[in-house]
Formats: structure tokens, sequence, C-alpha cells
């Protein structure tokens, strides 16, 4: 294990996931773990890791770092802008594509376009200690991750220096955010205590993303849902996906980092293949909602993992055309998602 | 048992629901369950979650079904407890003096007892753990004695300092750590209630129970400092459940 990463700027909110810790909501510890498993899995995959390897997530701006190790592999998932790697030339390499980097290189990920998250795997995983059995970071509880904390300039990420051996790789198909697919939910626990037109307004209605959406949860904004005996309930469980509704009328998603417990009535809950599909949304974007049945649920979900295995099963040898210099991407006009992140 | 339902959370978790209102005897059957389900190992699933009226059970749909889920639940609620439970009860050393204490004055004002009242209230009653949740390792503890039940403060406080002592409704609990709250905050405990260093990272789990045991300020320091040189550990005895 070495030094492998350093921090030259944190972008907006980095930290290192991995897909979650299970076995401590009993004690008021939640999953925490990638807001965006799907990218998490395949950028890991993309430098082959195994899906559970600690990752960087990137909210809404990413990172500068420098590779400090002899050599490193890294690979960049989510949304359309990709990396910058300045070298001896500058190169853009696009998401969901492998790529071999030496001391002195710096990779800068900047605004993210089309999505809210982003996930820059190293080959091998980012190596920090597994605090209840995960290298999630739980930044409301300060522990996890790197330091329990988002990264920040200087900090120093360890790892493996890269097998150079081993070749590029890239998906097959680019990961499609499915923004304008309805998000699929499950009624309940509680649907019982809103009225027939809540019910109806939730499945009618259009959603905003609120500018109040983090890792804790998505407080989302539209038509207002109607309680039928009140607004609090004795507490009960809570799970990443569980669709709360306080006094406002206005839903809010749970997503990773959530209290275990909550007393607002839940009117349904995301499907789990769904909530990947959620977390890309940015403030501003719309959300719908459609109902399936439980063992619909389980039905797609087990489908999203079929899917999601032929995709890694999928990745090919990268073609060299997919490394081009930054010049001959601007006279082909293909970056549109960086250029529109700098203006 | 026909007042349990079962309740959907997603294709991942089902709720099993006793009731909805806090009580022991709701709790013990929670308690109970998931006890239950600890011991059965049943496939797929991954975790269970008490709360006050509710075991949120998680599974896997790779390996089980929630529809198979409720009849292997439902087959064992009528099982009677294994071997006689212990538990543990906890002596929480509690500070109640005013510079740790910062409503009692006024909880002794609008329950219309002396400050030494509501300390000797709070302090001589044995609470159970309902709920360890809301922030890592806070326990919800109750019931607290009836002429100490008062609403949530109209003013909730941005930050309550980690180990303070508070109570709203039927309820009494410790702050794991500085957060918001709206509890009212008549002392505060020397000790570390949560560590994710630790193999179980919560002192209180559901199911334990609790007295508060009053200490003086200099004492209060005097553990503290102990609490950080990791040299205390706060007693507790086994007793029947």
């Amino acid at each position: 294990m070495s030094d492998i990463l350093r921090v030259k700027s944190p972008g907006l909110h980095t930290t290192v996931q991995d897909l979650g810790r299970d076995g401590f909501a009993d004690v008021g510890v939640p999953p925490s773990g990638a807001l965006d498993a799907v990218a998490l899995r395949l950028a890991n995959a993309l430098v082959g890791n195994a899906p559970s390897a600690a990752a960087l997530e990137i909210l809404v701006s990413g990172p500068t770092l420098e590779v400090i190790a002899a050599s490193a592999r890294v690979a960049f998932v989510g949304g359309t802008a990709g990396m910058i790697i300045q070298d001896a030339h500058q190169r853009s390499i696009p998401p969901g594509r492998s790529v071999h980097l030496k001391k002195g290189d710096v990779i800068k990920v900047g605004m993210l376009a089309h999505t809210s998250c982003g996930y820059l795997a190293v080959e091998g995983g980012i190596k920090v200690p597994d605090v209840l059995a995960s290298a999630s970071t739980y930044t409301r509880g300060t522990f996890g991750g790197f330091e329990g904390r988002s990264l920040r300039d200087g900090d120093v990420l360890r790892g493996t220096e890269s097998d150079s051996e081993r070749e590029d790789l890239e998906l097959s198909a680019p990961l499609e955010p499915d923004f304008d697919a309805p998000i699929r939910v499950v009624l309940g626990p509680q649907d019982d205590h809103f009225t027939e037109d809540a019910v109806q307004t939730f499945f009618e209605g259009t959603y905003t993303v609120s500018a109040q959406a983090d890792r804790m949860g998505f407080r989302l904004e539209g038509p207002e849902l109607a309680h039928t005996h009140g607004y609090n309930i004795v507490s009960d469980g809570i799970v990443s996906g569980s669709i709360q509704v306080p006094g406002s009328g206005q839903p809010i998603v749970l997503m990773r980092d959530y209290q275990t417990i909550g007393g607002y009535p839940k009117i349904a809950t995301v499907v789990s293949a769904d909530i990947s599909r959620l977390g890309r949304r940015s403030p501003g974007a719309r959300v719908r909602f459609a109902k399936v049945s439980r063992d619909e649920a389980e039905a797609i979900y087990r489908e999203e993992e079929a899917a999601i295995a032929a995709c890694i099963e999928s990745l090919r040898a990268a073609r060299d055309e997919a490394s081009l210099n930054l010049e001959a991407l601007y006279d082909e006009n293909l970056i549109g998602g960086i250029v529109s992140a700098r203006e | 048992m026909t007042d349990v339902r079962f309740l959907p959370a997603g294709d991942k978790a089902l709720v099993v629901e006793f009731g909805d209102t806090i009580e022991r005897a709701l709790s013990e059957r929670v308690l109970r369950l998931a006890t239950r389900l600890k011991d059965l190992r049943l496939q797929g699933v991954i975790e269970t979650l008490p709360t006050f009226r509710s075991l949120l059970v998680r599974y896997d749909p790779l390996q089980t079904s929630g529809a198979a889920l409720e009849k292997d639940i439902g087959a064992h609620l009528a099982d009677k407890a294994g071997a006689k439970q212990e538990t543990r009860l906890w002596q929480i050393p509690a500070c109640y003096d005013k510079r740790c204490a910062p409503d009692l004055d006024e909880v002794a004002k609008r329950t219309k007892l002396t400050t030494d009242d509501v300390v000797a209230r709070h302090s001589g009653t044995q609470y159970l753990v309902y709920v360890v949740g809301f922030a890592a390792g806070f326990p919800y503890m109750g019931d607290l004695p009836p002429e100490l039940v008062l609403p949530r403060r109209t003013d909730p406080r941005v930050r309550v300092p980690a180990g303070s002592i508070a109570m709203a409704t039927t309820l009494t609990g410790i702050y794991p750590l500085e957060s918001p709250g709206g509890w009212h905050l008549i002392g505060a405990a020397p000790i570390r209630l949560f560590d994710s260093g630790w193999e179980r990272p919560a002192l209180l789990r559901p199911g334990d129970l609790a007295k508060f045991e009053p200490v003086d300020f200099a004492e209060y320091e005097r553990i503290r400092s102990a609490v950080e040189r990791d040299d205390y550990t706060v007693p507790y005895t086994m007793v029947a459940a």
C-alpha cells in the first residue's frame, strides 16, 4: 500500500464511499454508501475492482488530484463530462473508460454534467480503515471514509500502484441517466395515513428536487399531500427510499445517510433499483412517481442486478480514439458538457 | 396474534407492526420477535431494527421475497420466548447540577414540583431502552413518571451538548453527540454512548434497562476525565428480563 493521490482541490463534497454498511440500524447507524451504487459498481469494474471497493463519490463539482504513486489506473463514471488529464499534453477522458496514469499527472473532474453524482475509482481501491465493516463516510456521525469527513486540500489518499500490464477498459454503452423514466415506488408502510386524493396526487403530480438535497435526503417540491389524521406517528424504521411526508405536505425521499427512525408517515418507498436513478438528479430536476407492487419491485431488482452483471460482462478494451487531446475535442465539438460547465 | 400487520417498505424491507402506541407490552413483543429472528437466521434476512411498536426487517430479494418472509415470520409470531432472557441494568452517572441542566428550573415550574423532586423522580425510575436511533447511539428510554410528562420545547435548540440528559413526552434520553434537539435538558451524563471503534458501537441497546445515579459536579468532572483516559466503565448488573 502506498500514497497514490494528493488532493489539490476537493470539489464541492467528495467522500470515500463503498456499497455501505449493514447490521447497525438497531443502534442508529444508517448504511451510507454510494448515492448511485450502479455508477460506483461500473467504475470499479472498469479498473478491475470488486464491486464493493471504496471509491470517491463526487457531488456536483469534482476534485483535482495529483498522482503521487509511480502509476495509478483510474476510471470515472457519472454524467457526460468525464475527466481532464494534465500530463505532457492535456487529454480528455470520457466517462466510462479507465486510464493509466504516471506520477505527476493531474486528474481534474470539473462540474458534473447531466447528473449530480459521479464516481472516481482507482485500481486496487481507495484504502481507508474499515469502520463498522465499511469504508463509507458518514459525515453526520463523523466516522468512516477519510477521517469521517469530505476531502480537503492537501489530503493524501492511499491505495495500490497500478498493474500497468492490464489493458484499459470502457463501457460498451454509456450509463443512461434515465431522467424521463418515472421513479417506481411501492406504496406503504403508512399510505393509509393519506387521503385517496393525496395518493392520486402523488402519482399524477410532478415534483421538483429542491435545493435541500443531500446524502441524507432529497426534499421535493410539488403538489401538497394531505394526511388523514395528522402528520405525527409513533416513530418507526426508515430505509433508503422511504418517502416521508411532514406537515408541509411536501415529500422527502430518504437517501443513504438517513435518520434510522422517523415520526412522519411514509406514503411509499422508492424501489431499490430506482434509488440510483433518483440519486443522479440535481436540484431543479423533475420527478414523477409510478406505482408497482412489491412482487414487481422485487422482480425489477432481480432484473436490474442481471443487467448490471451483463453490463460489467460486456466491458471491452478501450479504443484509442476515446482518448483525444482537448484541441481535437474542441474541433469536433464533442465537449459541450465541459464547455457549459465553465460558463 | 391477529392484530399484527405486515407492511411493505419497498422491495428490500418489511415492517411487522404490533400497534401504534408507546407502551412496554408492545415493545416486549417487538423485542421478542427481534431476538427470535436472530436465532432463526431466516434465509435472506440482513438485519432487524426494533422500534417502539414495530420491527423493520431488511432482506435481500435475491435470496428471499417479502411474501415468503411474511409467511416465515408469521409462523413464529406465537413462539414462546426461549430460555429465560437476562438483560443489562445500567447505572448511568447523572449530574443534575444547574451547570449541566439548563431547563431544570423550567421543568420544575411547569410540573409544579421542586427541582429536587424532579431529580428524585427522574433518578428514581427504572427505564427501558425502547429504541436506539435518530442519531447514532441515542437511546429512547421510558417511561417517565406521569408527573414529569411535558410536550417538547416550542423552541428547539440548534446545539445540544453531547451527554445532555433530556426529556419530552413520556420519554427520556441522552444525546451521544452534539446535535440539534427539542427536548428539555435536565442533566448530563459524563459517559460515552457511542464509539464507532467499538465492535458493538452503542453502549445502550434496545431492551436494556437503565437507572440514573445522581452525582455532584465534582464527581461528574472526575468521571468525565476518566472517560477521556479510557479509564471508566459504566456499571451494570444482569437482571431477569
